[in-house]
């Protein structure tokens, strides 16, 4: 596995781990209505967006790297 | 002697002999970690219902920095971006620009490290008091304008300390799991911005007198043993990466494919120590 595999299996995650933390935001503001709780959760979200347009813009550009 | 196979792939494995041996050795260390993740996720599903230190055998959630651990956690992802910028930056053949890459995962890396220090300071001059009459709070206290680290009840009593102005937490927001509510007290505190109530501890009616250290709690122990040992994994691959950045680039000159293959073995390491992170800091902090 390469590094572009991995580094595109670590974006993955990342992206995971984002809507995992917007999720745990959220459940937060449900329950307490602090409104930086609802803030950190829409900035999660965002940052999830961000990783997956990163990850694409990054699959074009080592279009031509090996996988293996 | 020439090593073989550092430029060109083995026919048998399809793979150059650098990139077969970093992957041997980072299945190792994805047993070790996965012993670590297995004792965390077993101690804590079997704590006790309630928090530490209020039932003893609770668990002390909520406890940890959760905003500075968000933030290095950006930190590490950025880093992991920009070393596979520095391999790429190498296969357009742009030196200076590898470089440039290098140095911003390298100050990363320092700089994720010098934040988990603080943390760790934060912790160490953290106390759990336990009173003679069964109450029990945590928080800090100052001597002489310093916040001591590592103190027990025998070292304020043998500097004949005979009261304590401690600043004991209000919970925050953070203590309580999902799925449960914040008390309406707690949440005005800190919507007044008072996170701390000061009190005068008598030294003659504290019971015990413990910091946040990996002997005060099992948490604690698992919490410094992990971060700790992934901390060892940065700075590790912090000094391999500086390396290559500042010191071992007559590879470059002489042999620029040979220096593509081991920064890409660097950033392959370097992508899984910040994997682990991410695994580690859902599991530590929010859970």
């Amino acid at each position: 596995m390469s590094l572009k595999t991995f580094h595109i299996v670590f974006v993955t995650v990342s992206v995971l781990l984002m809507l995992v933390i917007a999720a745990w935001n959220f459940g937060n503001y449900r329950d307490n209505g602090t409104q930086a709780d609802l803030t950190w959760g829409v900035v999660s979200v965002i940052a999830a967006v961000g990783l997956l347009i990163y990850g694409k813009i990054f699959l074009r550009k080592f279009k031509n790297v090996s996988y293996l | 002697m020439d090593i073989p196979y550092t430029v060109n792939p083995r026919s048998d494995t399809g793979l150059y002999n650098a990139k077969v041996g970093i992957w041997l050795f980072l299945a190792s260390e994805v047993m070790l970690f996965g012993a670590f993740f297995s004792a965390y996720i077993l101690l804590r599903v079997t704590a006790q219902q309630g928090f530490w230190p209020d039932v003893a055998d609770g668990w002390p959630h909520g406890l940890l920095n959760i905003p500075i651990g968000t933030f290095n956690t950006a930190v590490l992802i950025s880093s992991s971006v920009t070393v596979v910028m520095a391999w790429m930056a190498l296969k357009e053949n742009n030196f200076p620009k590898f470089r440039n890459f290098m140095l911003f995962t390298v100050a990363c890396a320092l700089g994720f490290l010098g934040i988990k220090t603080f943390e760790y300071k934060e912790k160490f001059s953290h106390y759990v008091i336990r009173t003679t009459d069964g109450k029990v709070v945590t928080g800090h206290f100052d001597v002489d304008g310093k916040s001591p680290l590592f103190w027990t009840l025998d070292t304020v009593k043998s500097k004949n300390i005979e009261k304590l102005k401690v600043e004991v937490d209000i919970p925050n927001r953070y203590r309580f799991p999902v799925g449960m509510q914040v008390p309406e007290d707690i949440h005005k505190a800190h919507a007044e911005g008072r996170h701390h109530d000061e009190r005068v501890i008598e030294v003659s009616q504290i019971d015990s007198l413990k910091a946040f250290i990996p002997s005060t709690h099992p948490f604690f122990a698992i919490y410094f043993t992990m971060t700790f040992l992934h901390g060892l994994h940065v700075l590790g691959g912090a000094i391999v990466l500086a390396y290559f950045t500042f010191i071992g680039t007559d590879l470059w000159r002489k042999n620029p494919e040979q220096f593509t293959n081991r920064i890409e073995v660097g950033g392959l390491f370097w992508h899984f120590v910040d994997l682990v992170w991410i695994f580690l800091f859902p599991v530590v902090y929010l859970l």
